[in-house]
């Protein structure tokens, strides 16, 4: 179909045709993106072989300080003038080595099993044997340093292999001072980035890495280190989630997956246009007190959400403000289910999350709308559009244009939108339907949440975070290639 | 108005479908300016609705507070004023050995000041390295940050706290515990800040480059004065978040009550403790909590609103 067929479809096959053409073009997007994902694997790989091509000929080219060097770290850089890298070099070797004769190697070794040595009791006293948490913990920890040395170790090859050809094309090697000085010039990206780089690794890489782990252990509440072992268990986990047989929890995995997606659904898109709505409203030409509406409004921004959430779900109650004024009032006999209802509790919330949204909402559209250009209504108000022909042809096409990234961040925002389930309804109603102590208006992130802290079920949340990283990521691969076309022409005429 | 008039009374449309032209007759200009009127009245009817809508809570809030804890007890009760208005709950906020407010609050705000410092240089570090310098790795660091932030945050919660609890950051050391998890991985929400950097000419640090500053100069003496707004924004953004924080902040304080921030606290007396005891309590507590955020907030309203649209539109 060209462009001129499409301009001819009427309103409805539009729609249809987008719809089509966005569900089937899902396949080849996600194909893409594996496709991306192999090549950069094969990038990385073709990188490690060159390097190990690198190491080998330096080797054979190199003198004696270079040879040297694979096993002294710094030898070369210290016996070339550059003191200041070369001890920074053999300090980190030192370091390394100490670390792993008196401390990595025993964690390495028993990565394997994750311990065999039970702990148990002699009389009175409790022998404790291996931990299997600490274990995999520093074991994970181990083998971050033992890249990081891996990598240090090659830029203290390559080192020498540059020094080597910049004396032999008879310039001068760069100081320690030099050397420092370009931290705040050159290399100032090192310098600012190191600390960061440093948070990030240690606190949340290495742990998701560990929790990616511990998804395929049986680490839950009876087998807890100290006093119980866990150990390595495959695939079981994941079967034991998503398979549906009566034992498992397939069917409220599932149930709450859709809960989530609704949820994500009404959460951005109600909030979204209630918000552009509102935001109309206030800048509408004629509305005065403009700034008061918005101050209003933005107050509840600031408020802590654990005060102002916590505050309104106590009036939603059943012994709450609203349920016993109605019912003072005499139009309600029996407080209204707000919380104990499935239907009622998912209402309720997605209603309540209009009232957390709608400011944010309201900010953001007014930012927007006060850059669309005043002549795009002018001549559409000479052509005799009416408010809602305006809205709809104009407004809403540029807003979405310009706000399509924002939209994709806050729909993943929302599926892991933790505090106003949390604070509002604690997942609340609970069922026997649903398994695994789930609420009908828990969201996956605070299915999450129950089963690590009250169920100490560590060996689930961990498969039901990377499930959730996964939906994330999926939506966001799919999504993601649509925004540019937002940017089509069409739209905006 | 003059405008208004020069519009023909009548307009000639073509019409596409049927291929003829149509007169159309312009709407009366004096019914126009009623139909103005009666959308202006409809929308402030409408804006008033909301303000009610969203104030009421915090009204609520805020006369449920002042509720006499001596005469009314302290549950929830179904009627909106107090009948006898009274400072007992904040009295007893602040003077009874019982209550641990004042260091709930001393915690939070010692949490709040050091975030706000500490987690400003981290953002901002991030965000004008990937904004403004060019260097090999670039691309991988911000494809690495958006792939970790997809996974969600308390996944990694067990594995903090034990990491926390081998540093002895845990319970009695709650407070320092806190602040590294806060700051630690901050670098990583640099969105806006980048976006923000984005804007300013590259040709400021050029010329500054060619007359010889280096680079450290070029951001401290060039680039930061011009970044204030986007610097209050994040130091304003640093400084609310621990405020309400609770899942991290109950995980790691496990216990220790000394050591527990406001939102901790208050939550605990409304859901675990026997709320009806302790409902005007919160409320009070809750106030004294959020009238300083609030006023402080709209004081640099401003710069959040910067923050926000320029966030959302760059994505």
């Amino acid at each position: 179909m060209n462009d001129l067929d499409y301009l001819k479809l009427t309103g409805f096959s539009k729609l249809g045709y987008k719809l089509k053409k966005f569900f089937t073009g899902i396949p080849g997007r996600l194909a893409g993106a594996l496709k991306g994902l192999g090549l950069w694997f094969v990038k990385l790989f073709r990188g490690i072989g060159s390097a190990l091509a690198d190491l080998g000929s330096t080797f054979v080219h190199g003198d004696w300080k270079t040879k040297l060097s694979y096993l002294v770290m710094g030898f070369g850089s210290c016996a070339r003038g550059q003191w200041g890298r070369g001890i920074l070099f053999f300090l980190f070797q030192t370091v390394f080595n100490l670390y792993m004769v008196n401390f990595g190697v025993a964690y390495l070794g028993k990565l394997n099993t994750l311990g065999t040595i039970e702990t148990y009791r002699e009389g009175r006293k409790t022998v404790y044997g291996d931990n299997s948490f600490f274990i995999l913990l520093y074991g994970v920890l181990t083998l971050f340093f033992v890249l990081a040395f891996l990598y240090t170790w090659y830029m203290n090859v390559k080192q020498n292999r540059v020094s080597e050809q910049i004396l032999k094309s008879g310039k001068k090697l760069k100081s320690t001072k030099d050397d420092l000085k370009s931290l705040m010039d050159e290399q100032f990206h090192k310098t600012l980035l190191a600390l960061p780089t440093l948070g990030v690794t240690v606190f949340t890489i290495l742990p998701i890495f560990f929790m990616i782990l511990v998804a395929f252990t049986n680490f839950d509440a009876t087998h807890q280190p100290p006093s119980k072992l866990f150990t390595w268990v495959g695939w079981d986990n994941f079967r034991q989630l998503l398979s549906s047989d009566n034992a498992s929890y397939g069917n409220t995995f599932s149930q709450v997956l859709l809960w989530t997606l609704i949820w994500a659904f009404f959460a951005t898109f109600l909030n979204y246009f209630l918000g552009m709505l509102v935001a109309i409203m206030i800048n509408k030409k004629g509305i005065k007190l403009k700034k008061m509406w918005r101050t209003i409004l933005v107050m509840t921004i600031a408020i802590p959400q654990f005060v102002s959430l916590l505050y309104v779900s106590k009036m939603f109650a059943a012994d709450g403000l609203i349920n016993s004024f109605l019912m003072r009032l005499g139009w309600i006999s029996t407080p209204l289910p707000f919380w104990t209802d499935p239907v009622w509790a998912r209402v309720t919330v997605i209603v309540i999350n209009v009232w957390i949204g709608i400011p944010y909402l309201m900010l953001i559209a007014t930012g927007i709308l006060m850059n669309i250009p005043a002549d795009l209504y002018e001549s559409a108000r000479i052509d005799g559009a009416n408010a809602f022909q305006m809205y709809k042809k104009i407004t809403l096409p540029y807003m979405l244009f310009v706000t399509g990234p924002y939209l994709l961040t806050s729909f993943t925002g929302n599926i892991n939108n933790f505090n106003v389930i949390f604070l509002l309804s604690g997942g609340k109603p609970l069922s026997l339907e649903l398994s695994g102590n789930a609420g009908y208006t828990d969201l996956l992130i605070t299915w999450l949440y129950k089963m690590t802290v009250s169920d100490t079920n560590y060996k689930l949340a961990a498969v039901m975070g990377i499930l959730v990283f996964l939906v994330c990521a999926v939506i966001n691969l799919i999504v993601y290639n649509m925004i540019p076309s937002v940017k089509n022409e069409e739209d905006f005429q | 108005m003059s405008k208004k008039n020069e519009i023909p009374e009548v307009d000639i449309v073509i019409d596409e479908q049927k291929g003829v032209i149509r007169e159309v007759k312009q709407p009366n200009l004096r019914s126009k300016a009623g139909h103005e009127r009666r959308v202006n009245t409809g929308i402030y009817i409408l804006l008033v609705l909301i303000s009610v809508i969203w104030l009421a809570p915090f009204v609520f809030l805020v006369f449920q507070s002042f509720r006499s804890y001596a005469t009314e007890d302290g549950g929830m009760v179904a009627y909106l004023l107090p009948k006898q208005w009274s400072l007992d709950n904040y009295r007893w906020l602040f003077n009874d050995p019982k209550s641990n407010f004042l260091r709930w609050y001393g915690n939070t705000l010692l949490i709040a000041l050091f975030c706000a410092v500490i987690q400003t240089v981290m953002v901002l570090s991030v965000s004008y390295t990937l904004s403004r310098l060019r260097f090999k790795g670039r691309k991988l660091i911000m494809n690495v940050v958006l792939v970790l932030g997809m996974f969600p945050g308390f996944l990694t919660m067990i594995t903090l706290y034990f990491l926390l609890k081998q540093l002895g950051l845990t319970q009695q050391g709650a407070i320092p515990g806190l602040i590294l998890i806060y700051v630690a991985s901050s670098g990583m929400g640099y969105y806006i800040s980048k976006g923000f950097f984005d804007t300013i000419p590259k040709s400021l640090d050029e010329s500054a480059r060619i007359d010889g500053a280096t680079r450290f100069q070029v951001f401290l003496k060039i680039i930061m004065p011009l970044a204030k707004p986007i610097v209050i924004y994040t130091i304003l953004m640093a400084f609310m978040a621990p405020w309400g924080d609770y899942v991290f902040a109950s995980y790691v304080a496990f216990g220790s009550e000394p050591n527990y921030n406001v939102a901790v606290g208050l939550y605990r007396w409304v859901n675990v403790n026997d709320y009806q005891g302790y409902f005007t309590r919160f409320c009070a507590g809750g106030v004294l909590v959020a009238v300083p955020i609030t006023a402080l907030f709209l004081a640099l309203q401003k710069y959040y609103v910067e923050g926000v649209t320029g966030g959302a539109v760059k994505g």
